[in-house]
């Protein structure tokens, strides 16, 4: 957690109140939430009445796909038009209403850069426009880093509307809700430095859809449930705080010339696209990514894979099979990210070891 | 030395992990996934694997403080292990998948994997001793001769025995419970895991009619006289004597048994008691778990049932055969199981019985 939010959220924890009550002391709380929320919306261009604060980026996607499509269907609407490399906060609940409620699911494929295929989406509007509830597309991918085309997206969409995952995208680089012209976007304090276990769905002014929670109908009646002051004033003060998207994507860069140096059939995925400036998802054939991340932990380099199933095996992405790759080269692929604290000594760091942990990880694949 | 502990989530796999890293040893805690669909939940002592052992697994590490990953090995344990029992019931042998499993996943693969990333052997929480002599590094009886585990753990090879550290070979179970509870490791008083690990229902017979069918056949008597029928011949094992439901009764009214299941015919063939006496069993594919055995005949014991007695024997290899002549008969030896030699508590070698006399 970054120093401003720590800050924030400790002196927070001390007072008393809930914000919403009438006393004096839900008063002051309710006036640090909604400075906070203020700060938030004028940091991600959206009113602040269109913030509606959750637990996390997955409750909000959750809200904004199933409410969507809720009420999209009361409509005769039962399409629900999403990417194939969506992270699993949007695929599972779209699963989902395919599963329970009637929905009727379209993943739109993508290239093998990891961007969305346009002209399929183009040509599934033209089709089913006055059958589909809601496109959800997420601004970055979270293993990649690739941009999406939303603003494209949305023109494309017309009165559709369009829901986006930006929980990777805000801070990193310029994210603006109006500009967009998305119904509905996600964030996630700890993905920005703010605490865990808070997150938001910008959701047009305005706008009723059902909610998933109901009680004492706080947030719009769309989230009911007391609100969590201490974290919500955190993830504002992380808001404010500047993150280094250059200094961030030159390390980047010159890790990309390091590993193609040093590891010269490794390959960058989604390297010819735009892309976030922290994350580098790498092929390094012949090796599995479990195997690797061991290694890399032992030398004390964090990096991660895709996902694992519920039982914690690893599995091959979907992200990178849905962008070409075979079950074995999608198994021996790693991301790394670089934030705001990384230097240019992590990165020595990184390439002194890695060398040798491939060259380890290859010997113990056998498969 | 750097270790991978293989961790099942269980009470032993967790105590053996504990101790090594007090041994000041560098471990890493490895669970292994051998169901590509694991159950969510483990019920009772039937099966293992689930989704809520590797949870225990990660949380024993957790509070030993080792860091811990979960390797798949679904597709090794499928071809080597769960194919192998398959083939050998239908083929009218009783192998033992346990010991397939430490010879051909833990000590195998794991093992192979271990030490191709640098690391040098596998800790487990198997029940057996290893020693270090003129002889090299020999595989022995654990002190708790109740839960003795190296007669699943002879098909070790000397390579392999070199890179397996068994650290609780020197306690009984009931100290490790209670090492367990002191180190503060919640499966403490977990059950013990019996029966086949990938069969959780428990029901053996029932698992191999679902993948090998139940082809109705006769049971025959020594004078291939047809006297009932069976569901599967493979449901079957060597000194059986309930459920045959035979109708026709003996001359004396002794009881049957059988005696033998002739898998190409579909035959099960049963009689009289006596019959069942073996002498002699002869062993192929023999591993040495120390000092490769010879022609040279030497008395010694041999274990023919994972959790049976050891029987006073005479034992040679011929060049391709292990072959043992016991003291006393015994009475029912099924073919698949292992032959295991013992030189009092070192394990000498063992093989699997492809004949008896």
């Amino acid at each position: 957690m970054s120093t401003a939010a720590f800050t924030a959220i400790s002196a927070q924890l001390q007072l008393l109140g809930n914000p919403s009550s009438l006393h004096t002391h839900g008063r002051a709380a309710r006036k640090s939430l909604e400075d906070a929320r203020e700060s938030i919306a004028k940091a991600v261009g959206c009113l602040a009445a269109e913030v509606i604060f959750t637990a996390s980026g997955t409750e909000a996607n959750n809200i904004a796909l199933k409410g969507l499509y809720w009420q999209g269907r009361d409509q005769g609407k039962k399409v629900i038009v999403i990417s194939e490399i969506e992270h699993r906060a949007i695929l599972d609940p779209a699963q989902w209403l395919q599963d329970h409620e009637g929905a009727e699911l379209i993943k739109i494929d993508v290239s093998t850069d990891g961007v969305i295929n346009l002209e399929t989406l183009k040509n599934v509007i033209s089709e089913r426009t006055n059958e589909i509830a809601v496109i959800s597309v997420m601004h970055s991918n979270n293993e990649t880093g690739v941009l999406q085309p939303i603003s494209e997206i949305v023109t494309l969409a017309g009165d559709i509307p369009v829901h986006t995952d930006a929980v990777q995208s805000f801070k990193k680089i310029p994210l603006n809700y109006n500009q967009l012209g998305v119904f509905a976007m996600t964030l996630s304090a700890h993905k920005v430095g703010g605490p865990l276990g808070i997150g938001a769905l910008i959701l047009r002014r305005a706008v009723e859809i059902p909610a998933l929670l109901h009680g004492g109908g706080q947030e719009r009646e769309i989230r009911s449930g007391t609100l969590n002051a201490p974290s919500i004033v955190a993830f504002a003060a992380a808001v404010q705080e500047a993150y280094p998207t250059t200094a961030v994507a030159e390390l980047r860069d010159r890790f990309i010339t390091k590993v193609q140096a040093l590891i010269p059939d490794a390959y960058i995925n989604g390297n010819s696209k735009d892309r976030l400036p922290g994350i580098i998802n790498v092929t390094f054939p012949g090796t599995q990514s479990d195997t690797l991340l061991l290694l890399l932990d032992s030398a004390r380099v964090s990096a991660s894979t895709g996902s694992a199933c519920s039982a914690g095996v690893h599995e091959a992405s979907h992200v990178l099979l849905a962008m070409g790759h075979t079950d074995t080269t999608a198994q021996s692929s790693l991301r790394f990210s670089f934030g705001a604290t990384s230097t240019q000594a992590d990165l020595d760091f990184i390439m002194s070891v890695l060398p040798d942990v491939i060259s380890r990880g290859r010997a113990a694949n056998k498969k | 030395m750097k270790l991978i502990a293989a961790m099942s989530g269980g009470v032993d796999s967790a105590v053996a992990a504990a101790r090594a890293v007090e041994a000041g040893h560098e471990v890493i805690g490895v669970h292994l996934a051998l169901s590509a669909n694991p159950q969510k939940y483990r019920s009772g002592a039937r099966g293992c694997c689930t989704i809520e052992d590797s949870h225990d697994a990660r949380r024993a590490a957790d509070v030993i403080g080792i860091p811990f990953y979960i390797w798949d090995m679904a597709e090794e344990f499928h071809d080597g292990v769960v194919e192998d029992f398959l083939a050998e019931y239908a083929a009218g042998r009783t192998p033992n998948p346990c010991l397939r499993c430490n010879e051909k996943i833990k000590f195998a693969a794991v093992l192979d994997r271990a030490r191709a990333m640098g690391f040098d052997g596998v800790v487990t929480g198997h029940y057996a001793r290893t020693q270090i002599s003129e002889q090299g590094k020999t595989l022995h009886r654990a002190v708790d001769h109740a839960k003795d585990q190296s007669y699943v753990l002879s098909v070790l090879t000397v390579t392999q025995i070199e890179g397996a550290i068994f650290p609780l070979g020197d306690t009984t179970k009931v100290d490790i419970r209670k090492e367990a509870e002191a180190r503060g490791l919640a499966v403490a008083q977990k059950p013990d895991s019996h029966d086949i690990c990938f069969v959780p229902s428990g029901d053996n017979a029932g698992w191999l009619r679902d993948r090998l069918g139940s082809e109705v056949g006769p049971i025959v008597d020594q004078d291939g006289k047809k006297i009932g029928e069976h569901k599967g011949a493979y449901t079957y094992t060597i000194g059986q004597r309930k459920g045959l439901g035979i109708t026709v009764p003996t001359v004396d009214g002794s009881p049957r048994f059988v005696l033998k299941i002739e898998p190409v015919s579909n035959t099960v063939v049963v009689g009289a008691r006596e019959e069942l006496a073996v002498t002699t069993m002869r062993g192929e594919r023999p591993v040495w778990c120390g000092p490769a055995v010879t022609s040279e005949v030497k008395a010694g014991l041999v274990q023919i049932r994972a959790h049976g007695a050891a029987l006073p024997c005479t034992y040679f290899f011929d060049g391709t055969f292990l072959l043992a002549t016991l003291a006393q008969p015994l009475l029912g030896l099924a073919t698949g199981q292992a032959m295991v030699i013992y030189d009092g508590d070192r394990v000498v070698g063992s093989a699997t019985i492809c004949e008896t006399r």
